[in-house]
């Protein structure tokens, strides 16, 4: 009674606004309880079901019937156990990197282990595993993989530009603000355009390379030039006497940037890069207007069924659902770190500048 | 000293090499192709209509270049729109996160939560399901207030004098927002609001409450003490973040190819489609968002340096 009364009725303009709440949340909340739970239709075996309710229950049945082709794509049928292990072995993967107590230089060479095992597990074509070509992956997994590998190639060229952007040298200094600033000012559409119908003219004729590949080389390409931004912020915060005592010690730019500096401004740079990333497997969704079978693309493909089509409400709030729960685990985990008692971006100063540069497109 | 020249020539050689390369392939493969490179086909009649159009009168047999005018008019239309709707809605939900209600402090966290975490390309598809979905047809469209159609056709909104009737297959008069505009609109708007709101509260927060007791202490009032102190403090941290959302929100206008609202990059998509000139297309489509960008960019460092605090580290 206590705690309502300070919290919810504390003022007049405070006890308008809980009634308004209320006065919605009565109007609003039961009706969609209706629809959501209620009246929907969770299996059936046929559309016509949905259609007899169809305004007031929900179709989740639609999910039901198409699950396997949203969680897989084209993927043989027969072999679906191979993309679900892959997706599990990749989050796995990822909970694993989450710890603290992993942070060790061994721990890329479980990744790199980890991901060969799921380049195996996809592709097949050894241990009996039938061959399955590239163009068939879909549904889940290829979120993952785009998110992950986009993640992994981004990474490294991030750095290189973050420390080229910071450089003493005029023309790598150039290079490196010219392509951070020309990425950053166009939408990742046009650069995923730029992969899928460019790079095939730049390249000779009669050399290839897939529209999976393309489409990983943009949104990498894409990424680096965020995560540069966000590691120069780490690099900012690192202070200009530690690179001096490194040199003081003899040793040159790469031992000192290597051993030295950036240990220290990726470590405070860990939230913000976690943010980015959030960004970036928000973005693989886009590969589904350059015609690739995301997770967001099998969800459009199955409502073109004209048997099943017109559930989109359901369809994309149950799409909405499965990116919540990636990405919200993710932004949870981004805050613990701040939290912790060693979470080296956690200053004011870090945060702003975080906000600043962290431009979720 | 001599390496570091080294190390520069290396990359301005690789650099120049990369460019020759691509642009010799890209030749060879034009020439194969029988594709005139240049802008001369911007001259050429377009033969596509545009669903709807903005500040430029268009038909089929115009020129591609006044399509893509179009386009651009239609990018301009959806972004000014979405930049105020955004920014009005971004303040009241984060003033709304500090309200001493808790009810309200909740619901406003909730919904900077779901928004953020939910790509705003599932969300576009989302709003745009569940106005040409769940809506009714324009004869039973929804009334919510007297002159307010809202039908799986589009919203209608009044105009002074001005009221939205059915006429055939839809209405006319007052201002109708296409399923598609409307879509990417609240689309928009709900996404980047969630930004802002984050932005505006880590604003507000920012001002220290000694500052606001000084203001006080020194005899102004409360009107006077948020015009002089803490609007300047506060704004000086916002307005940076405030304007790259403003990017953003231009920037993922772009989405409106994957649900047909005919922008920019939707134009220049067909353009391409039909011209085979995607090295022209896509430089256009990237020209102009730099230029936006850019231009954007300019203003902030000026006004940056206008309002940066003066003796003051930070």
């Amino acid at each position: 009674m206590k705690w309502a009364k300070e919290n919810l009725f504390s003022s007049w303009p405070s006890t308008v606004a809980t009634l308004l709440i209320a006065l919605f949340a009565v109007k609003f909340v039961p009706p969609f309880f209706h629809w959501a739970i209620g009246n929907a239709v969770w299996s059936a075996s046929g559309p016509e079901a949905c259609r007899a309710v169809e305004g007031r229950g929900a179709c989740w049945a639609f999910i039901a019937e198409k699950h396997r082709f949203i969680l897989f794509g084209t993927y043989p049928y027969s072999e679906h156990w191979r993309p679900a292990l892959a997706s599990l072995l990749l989050i796995a993967l990822w909970v694993l990197s989450s710890f603290r107590g992993m942070w060790h230089w061994w721990l890329s060479l479980v990744w790199l282990s980890g991901l060969g095992l799921i380049g195996v597990l996809m592709w097949g074509g050894v241990a009996g595993l039938p061959y399955v070509e590239n163009e068939r992956w879909g549904g889940l997994i290829l979120t993952l993989i785009l998110a992950s590998f986009g993640a992994a190639l981004a990474f490294p060229v991030a750095i290189l530009l973050a420390l080229g952007r910071r450089s003493r040298l005029p023309a790598v200094r150039a290079f490196c603000v010219a392509y951070i600033e020309l990425i950053r000012g166009v939408p990742l559409i046009s650069v995923l355009f730029m992969a899928s119908v460019l790079l095939p003219l730049f390249l000779p004729a009669g050399v290839s390379i897939d529209k999976l590949l393309r489409a990983q080389i943009a949104l990498a390409a894409f990424a680096a030039a965020y995560l540069a931004e966000v590691v120069r912020g780490g690099l900012q915060a690192v202070p200009q006497h530690q690179s001096d005592s490194a040199a003081a010690l003899g040793m040159g730019y790469w031992r000192a940037t290597s051993l030295i500096v950036l240990p220290q401004a990726l470590r405070a740079s860990i939230p913000p890069l976690v943010n980015t990333f959030i960004g970036l497997f928000k973005d693989t969704s886009l590969v589904l207007i350059i015609g690739l079978f995301d997770l967001l693309s099998t969800i459009k493909v199955s409502l073109q069924d004209a048997a099943w089509s017109g559930f989109g409400v359901e369809a994309y709030l149950f799409a909405a659902a499965v990116y919540f729960v990636f990405c919200y685990a993710m932004s949870w985990y981004s805050r613990s770190l701040e939290a912790g008692p060693a979470g080296g971006a956690g200053t004011k100063q870090a945060r702003a500048e975080r906000d600043r540069l962290f431009a979720s497109p | 000293m001599k390496k570091s020249w080294l190390y520069q020539a290396a990359l301005l050689a690789a650099a120049g090499l990369a460019l020759w390369y691509f642009a010799s392939n890209a030749a060879q493969n034009l020439d194969a192709r029988r594709i005139a490179s240049g802008f001369g086909f911007l001259r050429r009649e377009a033969g596509f209509e545009i669903g709807e159009t903005s500040f430029f009168s268009y038909g089929a047999a115009d020129t591609y270049l006044r399509a893509l005018a179009v386009g651009l008019a239609n990018t301009f239309r959806v972004a000014a729109l979405g930049v105020v709707l955004a920014t009005l809605l971004g303040t009241l939900v984060g003033l709304a996160r500090l309200a001493p209600n808790w009810l309200l402090a909740r619901l406003a966290g909730g919904y900077v939560e779901v928004l953020r975490n939910v790509p705003l390309l599932v969300q576009l598809f989302f709003w745009y399901a569940l106005i040409s979905e769940s809506l009714p047809a324009p004869a039973e469209a929804l009334n919510p207030m007297p002159g307010v159609y809202l039908s799986n056709r589009g919203l209608y909104f009044p105009l002074p004098g001005d009221f939205p009737e059915l006429a055939g297959f839809n209405f006319t008069g007052g201002v109708g927002l296409t399923p598609e505009f409307a879509a990417l609109l609240i689309g928009l708007v709900t996404y980047t609001a969630a930004f802002i709101a984050e932005i505006v509260r880590a604003g507000i927060l920012s001002v220290p409450r000694g500052q606001v007791e000084a203001a006080y202490s020194v005899g102004l009032a409360r009107r006077g003490a948020m015009r002089y102190v803490v609007l300047p403090l506060a704004l000086r941290l916002v307005v940076p973040p405030l304007t790259s959302q403003y990017l953003n929100l231009t920037k993922n206008s772009s989405l409106a190819v994957a649900i047909g609202y005919p922008d920019l990059v939707s134009i220049a998509n067909t353009t391409m489609n039909q011209t085979g000139q995607a090295i022209e297309g896509i430089a256009l489509i990237m020209a102009v968002y730099l230029t936006i960008s850019l231009s954007i960019s300019l203003l902030m460092n000026w006004y940056n340096r206008r309002v940066a605090l003066r003796g003051v580290a930070g």
